[in-house]
């Protein structure tokens, strides 16, 4: 068994149980143990970006600190929110000089950083660390005339500097899809962003967001949308059931992450914790016909 | 407008606290055309630029930094490289620093929403 | 008559006003001694119910220190004033009506989301609790936990007087640890069992007889009552 450490994050604790169980389940099936952080806090969700905010740095440098601490070189994520503030926040650690010793002189309680430590996406581990056909291997389901589209939304992206595949053209996400033997299906919107934290203030907004996306989706010949998200899941999942009650004529898409796919196609869909989802994902997956259907 | 009342102040601050070159914008456009977005805003991304590089004051009372979702498709849009989300963040972040917070917790309607979109927007719309 | 022994002292402020007092007196006894009266911002005297926070910086150091009154001794060149109370937010709820299948700390309290890790609470903190780690629990739902690091909060406040997020920390740990109670600890058999046999009135008797004790009889019975190792 090879042990990564790995920093989930609050939502995979409370709202995105399904996504956390499902990738400890694929990742034990690829001899692989998510060892978990034993101390850590809140990433922050998003990267503050004011020149002088550094008190909005503090909390993901520290989780790099403990992470360090705990004997750590390499740090995986699932959550792209989580994903993307840990790997920026590392980044000004790296290359701001002025700002690290700063940081490094607030936080006196702590051991100094540097940024040794490198922030890794999962779906990187999987098509660099693992490879593809480490996760073929494990495929039991085939997803067989599955269409999938697949919504990277803005923080796996986005900037350049830290995005784990190309802004204009991401094909990660995809190329998980074929290896599961599913249907990549193209789709304009997989970049699109969903509103993000705007549902707070303006759900309006974002319930324009959830009918152009799902439907786009739709449009493009999806059976179902995946993402690494849990605020895009609660945007495009949750908000469907909203977005329901002003447009009865829309026709719900199931939404799912992208590690209960590969939970799909390994043969444990029970892990995956569907009955929490607002739009049922168990009939398009047509999960009753599979082996596996009670594990 | 009336650019006898140009307010450096307001460019220069902006400046500071998104560290980007406002002057380096050539207005072509871009971050709204990508923006996807601008149907709610009352000016689009670039104007609040071109705001900011005249000084205009009224670029505060705009509600298109609230919009932005900080999503960074400008980001990679801009052909001068510009960190155009950082100069929104600058825009709320000069609001914010008066103590004029653009949500009021006590009078949102909470329950039931995840923290991580509690998280985010608390950390974008309050100060 | 021989001369009294000298009483060794310090110097210390007061709101900025300059007091010499014996060495080794606590705070709370500094500041009668120097003539403040103590009317609210006092309790158990004894570092349990944390009325009495106190907020004070050592001379040459830039820290400012956190503590209880009735518990730190005085130092030279204290420079200390009293916090009786922080006006902190706390949330009315019923116990028994409150919904408890989403997240109830961030939905009582949604003000926890602000929370930037900062760790000031955590260093403030005159019991030494781990509370910024409690705050990210309660951030995540997790009322087990926050209940259980929460444990020993003595509710000073001191964590939400000086918080750059304004979170009433010691409030959310009350009510985490209400919920625990309330809803998730586990029910201890022998209490069910106990309070089984009183309503079954198997203890009827013994009580009957104790209340109609003389009152010396009762003392006796009292001192020579059996006490659990």
């Amino acid at each position: 068994m090879r042990d990564i450490t790995y920093y989930p994050g609050c939502s995979l604790k409370d709202t995105a149980k399904g996504f956390e169980a499902s990738a400890v389940k694929v990742s034990e099936e690829m001899n692989v143990n998510l060892k978990e952080l034993d101390r850590w806090n809140c990433c922050g969700t998003v990267y503050s970006l004011t020149d002088d905010n550094l008190m909005k740095q503090l909390g993901p440098i520290r989780n790099l600190i403990r992470a360090r601490d705990e004997g750590s070189d390499k740090l995986y994520t699932l959550c792209s929110m989580c994903d993307n503030t840990l790997k920026r926040a590392n980044l000004l650690v790296r290359e701001e000089e002025d700002k690290r010793d700063k940081i490094n002189s607030f936080m006196d309680q702590e051991s100094d950083y540097e940024g040794s430590l490198e922030v890794r996406h999962y779906l990187e581990f999987l098509q660099d660390d693992l490879g593809w056909g480490e996760v073929r291997d494990r495929v039991e389901e085939p997803l067989e005339d599955l269409n999938v589209a697949s919504y990277y939304g803005c923080m796996l992206t986005r900037p350049k500097d830290i995005g784990l595949d190309d802004p204009h053209n991401p094909t990660i996400l995809g190329e998980l899809v074929e290896n599961l033997g599913g249907t990549p299906v193209d789709f304009p919107y997989e970049s699109e962003c969903c509103g993000s934290y705007n549902t707070v203030d303006n759900k309006e907004m974002v319930l324009n967001k959830t009918q152009t996306i799902t439907a786009g989706a739709r449009k493009s010949g999806a059976d179902v949308l995946i993402t690494s998200c849990p605020l895009c899941h609660f945007n495009l999942d949750s908000r469907q059931s909203d977005l329901l009650e002003v447009a009865p004529n829309h026709k719900p898409l199931p939404v799912l992450y992208f590690t209960q796919l590969m939970a799909v196609a390994f043969g444990y869909p029970k892990v995956n914790k569907f009955d929490e989802h607002a739009i049922d994902p168990k009939e398009v997956l047509k999960l009753e016909n599979k082996v596996g259907s009670e594990r | 407008m009336d650019l006898t009342n140009s307010d450096r102040e307001l460019t220069a601050n902006v400046e500071e606290l998104s560290g980007e070159n406002i002057f380096s914008c050539y207005q072509c456009g871009k971050c709204s055309a990508g923006c996807p977005f601008t149907e709610e805003m009352d000016i689009l991304p670039n104007q609040v630029i071109k705001k900011v590089q005249m000084g205009d004051g009224s670029v505060l009372d705009s509600d298109t930094p609230w919009t932005c979702a900080s999503c960074l498709s400008c980001e990679v849009d801009c052909p001068k490289g510009n960190d155009v989300p950082a100069i929104m963040e600058a825009i709320r972040e000069i609001s914010l620093r008066k103590n004029l917070d653009r949500v009021d917790i006590n009078k949102l309607e909470t329950k039931g929403l995840p923290e991580i979109a509690l998280v985010s927007n608390l950390r974008k719309k309050t100060g | 008559m021989p001369d009294k022994p000298e009483t060794e002292t310090v110097e210390i402020f007061i709101m900025g006003k300059k007091y010499e007092v014996p060495k080794g007196l606590t705070i709370m006894k500094a500041m009668e001694y120097s003539g403040y009266q103590y009317i609210r911002g006092v309790g158990c005297r004894g570092g349990f119910c944390g009325a009495c926070s106190t907020i004070y910086r050592l001379e040459g150091d830039y820290k400012l220190h956190t503590d209880l009154a009735c518990q730190t001794t005085v130092q030279d060149g204290m420079y200390l004033t009293q916090l009786p109370f922080t006006p902190a937010g706390r949330e009315q709820y019923d116990l028994e009506e409150l919904d408890i299948s989403n997240n109830p700390l961030l939905d009582l309290y949604p003000e926890l989301a602000r929370c930037v890790s900062c760790n000031t609470c955590t260093k403030t903190c005159p019991q030494d609790l781990e509370v910024m780690d409690f705050v990210n629990e309660a951030i995540k739902g997790n009322i087990e936990k926050v209940a259980e690091l929460s444990f020993d909060c003595i509710q000073c406040g001191l964590c939400a007087a000086r918080c750059p997020a304004e979170i009433p920390h010691h409030h959310v740990g009350q009510l985490a640890r209400r919920i625990y109670g309330r809803y998730q600890a586990p029910e201890s058999e022998h209490l069910e069992e106990r309070v089984e046999e009183i309503n079954n009135g198997v203890f009827d008797d013994e009580l009957e007889e104790l209340v109609n004790l003389p009152e010396e009889e009762l003392r006796i019975r009292y001192e020579n009552r059996e006490i659990e190792e």
